[in-house]
């Protein structure tokens, strides 16, 4: 009793039709649907749509939900991840992008035409833990190296009592929990990483993904601080505004100046006190200020910096640049903060705004 | 009349017309996107078991999550065989057309019905737990864990095409060996059995397809750690679950690996059928 079918026998020569239509078909379609794409909304109403990290997501959301509200601008934020977002800025489906890794000079240079970078706040990575009834644990860098590399497998190992004297570890196997998804967060960590340890640079480096040499994947922020909570050694790594949101336990980080700073907004906005470049390009894990928490960055809105591209209204650009320069003064600043991201310090919102101000349309600036 | 009837034939002409353009769409696609890996890697892509994404040393390798998709199915398909074969003779053959029959039936029907997700949590919190205080494994999470969800999973698929197949299986042939002095035990192993083995095979390499492809309630599971599992309570990762974890990130040649796994998912699921086939071939000769 097959019940496989048995139509394929009936007729070898029908089968071959079918497939040779297919292949024609396929052959006549691939060409058309690359130059289709256009045709935006050029009506008095436009509709925003962007696409990108996942990382602000909390932000973007309700910033946007308060813009709507005040302004009746529509604006769709797609929470992609940040390849997602520079994907779809670079085929010219969206108004902006978001992304948490800058783009550097060769990734920028296969973008269609030139972008700038808005960073919109700044956002940090906490050590989440869970060792039964310990607290305030601190973490050295070559704690940090040990655990993550997998040289640390159990909580009462010499080096991390070292670090920790006040607190008697119990001798619990260390479980590292690890993003298995692409994202910011594991960029701005493994950042840091390379940046305190060179056994970690070498062998492990700085991405979005890793080639983890220990440990356990999950997926997304959720997934990991669901992974760590259920189970009893975990440390790993977390978004704060995630972490902050949830009240999961996070470990001190030495800093460059060697203090041991527990991740706050006030910390975290720390790391953005020192100089920063004219294009805002710049990771801000280890900077230099004493009260800064190590593992910080920025986050960024990406566009075209000629707004002029694939029939988009003026009407589209204006309302675009005329979002982007809300985003990054008080009132939304204020929001970020709600959400648990830390604010932009007042000069590189001065920076932000002069990059803004450098988007034109028809080579002629947009914002006023 | 005429015209009715030609009518029928264009509009199935057209439909099975649009399931082939789809199919080969999905193929050519697939393929488009895995040149990049071809050109750069090879066929080395297939046996090579590093992942590593990171930029400057970057090397992509598929064994790792082919291994870990073919464990976490055939521990799978190995719980779930018993469990459907004797449910589908249950509902089948011993208590056919009763009252309780109809329950299991209907519940194991429910199974089928519950998404993936719920799957997922139920193994996240329930199962996970239990592998860690039974000792198996310190965090749960692995290939293992992964298998037993994915077997609950794939029952129903087993069970309701098994149970339709021994219900098919004609009654005059059973009346004759009853008559004949046979037991009910014989009649199921010397009639039932061998009239409807093939059919229930199919309903098997069903099920074990649908394990090969299953993503989110393994992702929850299997630990994803990019690596040959070490034991069968080893963390590691599936072909699916490495690609719905992966791609939203991914560019260049990472995207390019992942859309390559995505072809090589289609051409083992592609294999595994065919091998079926054979076999159903085998029985019915």
């Amino acid at each position: 009793m097959p019940l496989t079918s048995t139509i394929f026998k009936k007729s070898k020569m029908k089968t071959y039709t079918f497939i040779l239509a297919t292949a024609l078909f396929l052959v006549s379609c691939g060409n058309s649907s690359t130059d289709s794409k256009s045709g935006k909304n050029k009506s008095a109403t436009v509709d925003l749509t962007a696409a990108g990290a996942t990382f602000p997501l909390p932000f973007y959301n309700v910033a946007i939900k308060n813009y709507t509200n005040t302004t009746r601008q529509s604006i769709t934020y797609g929470g992609v991840g940040s390849g997602g977002g520079i994907r779809s800025l670079k085929d010219k489906v969206v108004d902006f992008g978001a992304t948490d890794a800058f783009l550097n000079q060769e990734k920028e240079s296969e973008m269609p035409a030139k972008i700038v970078h808005i960073p919109t706040c700044i956002g940090a990575v906490v050590i989440a833990y869970n060792i039964p009834g310990i607290e305030g644990l601190r973490l050295s860098n070559a704690n940090l190296q040990d655990i993550f590399m997998g040289n640390i497998t159990s909580w009462n190992d010499d080096r991390i009592k070292a670090t920790n004297p006040g607190i008697s570890l119990p001798d619990l196997a260390v479980t590292v929990v690890q993003r298995s998804d692409g994202s910011g967060t594991t960029y701005i960590f493994s950042d840091f990483m390379s940046k305190i340890s060179t056994t970690w640079e070498k062998q492990v480096g700085r991405g979005k993904s890793l080639k983890w040499p220990v440990g356990i994947g999950a997926k997304g922020n959720p997934g990991v601080a669901g992974t760590i909570k259920m189970t009893e050694g975990a440390v790993g790594y977390i978004g704060s505004e995630f972490a902050f949101a949830q009240k999961i336990p996070f470990a001190e980080v030495e800093n460059s100046a060697g203090n041991y700073v527990l991740p706050t907004l006030e910390s975290i906005s720390a790391a953005a006190q020192g100089e920063i470049p004219g294009d805002t390009k710049v990771m801000l894990t280890c900077s230099s200020d004493p009260e800064a928490y190590p593992i910080s960055g920025f986050t960024w809105i990406i566009l075209y910096k000629e707004q002029n591209y694939n029939n988009r209204s003026q009407k589209q650009a204006e309302e675009t640049v005329k979002f982007l320069s809300w985003l990054i003064e008080k009132d939304a600043q204020a929001l970020a903060q709600q959400v648990h991201y830390a604010p932009l310090p007042e000069p590189t919102v001065a920076q932000a705004r002069a990059i803004l101000g450098s988007v034109v349309f028809d080579g002629q600036a947009l914002l006023n | 009349m005429i015209n009715s009837e030609r009518i029928v034939k264009i509009v199935l002409f057209l439909s099975s017309l649009l399931i082939i353009l789809i199919t080969a769409g999905m193929v050519l696609s697939l393929m488009n996107g895995s040149i990049p890996v071809f050109k750069e890697i090879g066929l080395r892509f297939i046996i090579s078991s590093q992942w590593n994404p990171t930029e400057g040393s970057e090397e992509y390798g598929a064994m790792a999550f082919i291994a870990g998709t073919l464990m976490t199915s055939i521990i799978a398909i190995i719980l779930c065989f018993p469990l459907a074969f004797s449910t589908s003779l249950f509902i089948g053959e011993y208590y056919k057309g009763t009252r309780i029959a109809k329950i299991v039936g209907t519940l194991v029907d429910m199974l089928a019905g519950i998404p993936s997700i719920v799957y997922g949590l139920w193994g996240f919190y329930v199962l996970r737990p239990l592998i860690v205080d039974l000792g198996l494994n310190a965090q749960g999470f692995g290939v293992f864990t992964a298998g037993v969800v994915l077997a609950i999973m794939i029952i129903p698929y087993a069970t309701s095409i098994s149970t339709e197949i021994i219900k098919m299986v004609s009654s005059d042939l059973k009346e004759a060996a009853y008559s004949l002095g046979a037991t009910r035990r014989e009649v199921i192993l010397g009639v039932l059995i061998p009239n409807a083995r093939s059919g229930i095979f199919t309903s098997f390499v069903l099920a074990f397809g649908r394990a090969l492809g299953e993503t989110m309630a393994v992702t929850m599971l299997i630990g994803n750690a990019n690596i040959i599992p070490d034991s069968i309570f080893g963390a590691g990762n599936t072909m699916a679950s490495v690609i719905a974890n992966q791609f939203g990130e991914a560019e260049g040649l990472k995207l390019s690996a992942l859309i390559t796994i995505g072809l090589l998912l289609f051409v083992i699921t592609g294999i595994i059928n065919g091998i079926g086939k054979l076999i159903i071939k085998k029985f019915n000769s």
